[in-house]
């Protein structure tokens, strides 16, 4: 059985944890941006985690399915119908022939939309991610495309909280590797900025605005860097990684996101402000 | 004595005294008792970043981390040879001509000469950094990267060469192409080169 895509959307692309493990060769993880929405869209409706959701970059989805499922709608909050009717439910049940339309979320950026049994397309390194960095994966959806989806799980839902997106959020993050190469008052105002959210955001990463910080190293040897690193390129305006991040990078990394607050990056929209918060162990 | 640094809530970043042991060390991260827990090694010029897959275990492998003998015996990188044949032909290469002084010919004959190593991937998936361009042949990036660059493209900046997969901007100096294929998706590993292998550009 199979989802018909009648309408992607702006940016709809196949995701799941993504394939850990291959950094060294270059590769990055990828997977879903907001992980833990990825996570609750598969709970939701008895899935495993690692089980392929659609991520939709601000609604716009019109599908059908060729047999009925139940389905979840995570991540940024998008209105739901079938055939016309609102959905208010996280889970839901669509039927075969019925018409499913996502809309343009009232906050966030990125919603999950999951199946019982997952979306199944062929690996790549272990995972159907589309890597929008490397082109690898499952490349993004198109009108009239037919996903392929998975035995039903026949697994138990699992309910999880509703997040509430704050219009100011404050990020905690930790502090290094390279925070050592910035003077005492660019650290000072990294942690005390209210920073602008800029329209240079992607799955690659999220340019912020609102203030340049200066280091004593404009760049520094190629190096590693993990998910959630912001990195201060010369311009002085960082940069936080997300999910399809390259694996190594020159420019010095002041800090990296805590991992479970980058759900706020993954969903941050340009225009909006933030702040981030050190934490130590 | 290995200085470590916290790359965030699962990683930490070990910085190396010497440059040219990194791969080696990661050989040995890799071959260590707690290599379990890790999910990613990635060895860069001076740097090794590694990664835990559990929050749990980050504390433990970082004072594995501190105490890990990096002396010099570990450089020893893998013994591998791999020879890639070089077409010496590439758009940049009267310009980098006209700026060292040297001929064309001169150019591709130093660049064939001498043994490079691999030094870290990056940018792109089994994009190679390799090491060991001749002093001659050191000079910076361009000013304006290319938007685009050609597949296979043999180029170089500082130290280093890499071959461009192609379609990607690039902002070093093209000096030739090459037919060699590093990254096969459907091959197993995907990478035809390593960290540490031996490279010998071989003039056609």
């Amino acid at each position: 059985m199979s989802l018909l895509i009648e309408q992607p959307g702006l940016f709809t692309t196949l995701q799941d944890l993504g394939r850990p493990g291959y950094a060294h060769f270059g590769v990055t993880t990828s997977g879903a941006v907001d992980r833990s929405a990825h996570i609750a869209a598969n709970r939701a409706i008895g899935n495993p985690a690692s089980a392929a959701t659609l991520e939709l970059t601000l609604g716009g989805l019109v599908a059908s399915l060729s047999e009925g499922r139940w389905m979840s709608l995570t991540g940024a909050p998008a209105p739901v119908t079938v055939d016309g009717e609102p959905v208010t439910s996280r889970a839901f049940w669509l039927p075969a022939g019925s018409t499913l339309s996502v809309g343009t979320p009232h906050a966030g950026m990125r919603s999950y939309l999951a199946i019982d049994g997952g979306f199944v397309a062929p690996p790549v390194l272990g995972s159907v991610s589309w890597d929008s960095l490397a082109q690898i994966g499952t490349p993004p959806l198109l009108s009239g495309q037919r996903v392929a989806v998975g035995p039903s799980s026949q697994g138990s839902p699992v309910a999880a909280p509703a997040r509430v997106h704050a219009v100011t959020p404050v990020v905690d993050f930790r502090w290094g590797p390279r925070h050592n190469v910035f003077e005492q008052a660019d650290l000072a105002l990294f942690a005390t900025q209210k920073w602008r959210v800029s329209t240079e955001t992607n799955r690659v990463g999220v340019r912020l605005e609102g203030a340049t910080l200066a280091s004593r190293h404009g760049s520094l040897p190629s190096e590693g860097a993990v998910v959630g690193s912001i990195q201060v390129p010369p311009s002085g305006e960082p940069i936080v990684f997300l999910a399809d991040h390259p694996v190594t990078g020159g420019y010095p990394i002041i800090g990296v996101v805590a991992e479970a607050q980058l759900w706020q990056l993954a969903q941050a929209t340009p225009g909006m402000g933030l702040r981030f918060m050190p934490v130590v162990d | 004595m290995p200085h470590l640094l916290r790359a965030g809530d699962r990683g930490w970043l070990l910085e190396l005294d010497s440059s040219g042991i990194a791969h080696g060390v990661a050989a040995r991260i890799r071959a260590s008792s707690w290599a379990e827990s890790l999910e990613d090694v990635v060895p860069a010029s001076t740097t090794i970043l590694v990664t835990v897959r559990s929050r749990d275990d980050v504390a433990r492998v970082g004072t594995a981390l501190e105490t890990l003998d990096v002396s010099a015996s570990l450089a020893a990188g893998n013994s591998r040879i791999i020879e890639i044949p070089v077409r010496y032909d590439g758009a940049d290469l009267d310009g980098l001509a006209a700026s060292t002084g040297l001929s064309v010919n001169a150019i591709a004959e130093l660049h064939s000469s001498v043994d490079h190593v691999v030094a870290f991937f990056g940018f792109a998936p089994g994009f190679a950094y390799i090491d060991g361009t001749p002093g001659l042949l050191q000079v910076p990036r361009r000013d304006t990267p290319r938007t685009s660059t050609p597949v296979g493209g043999v180029a170089i900046a500082g130290g280093q060469t890499v071959i461009y997969p192609g379609g990607t901007p690039g902002g070093w100096t093209i000096i030739g192409t090459t037919d060699f294929v590093a990254w096969d998706v459907s091959a197993d590993p995907p990478a035809r080169l390593d960290v540490g292998d031996t490279i010998r550009f071989v003039r056609l």
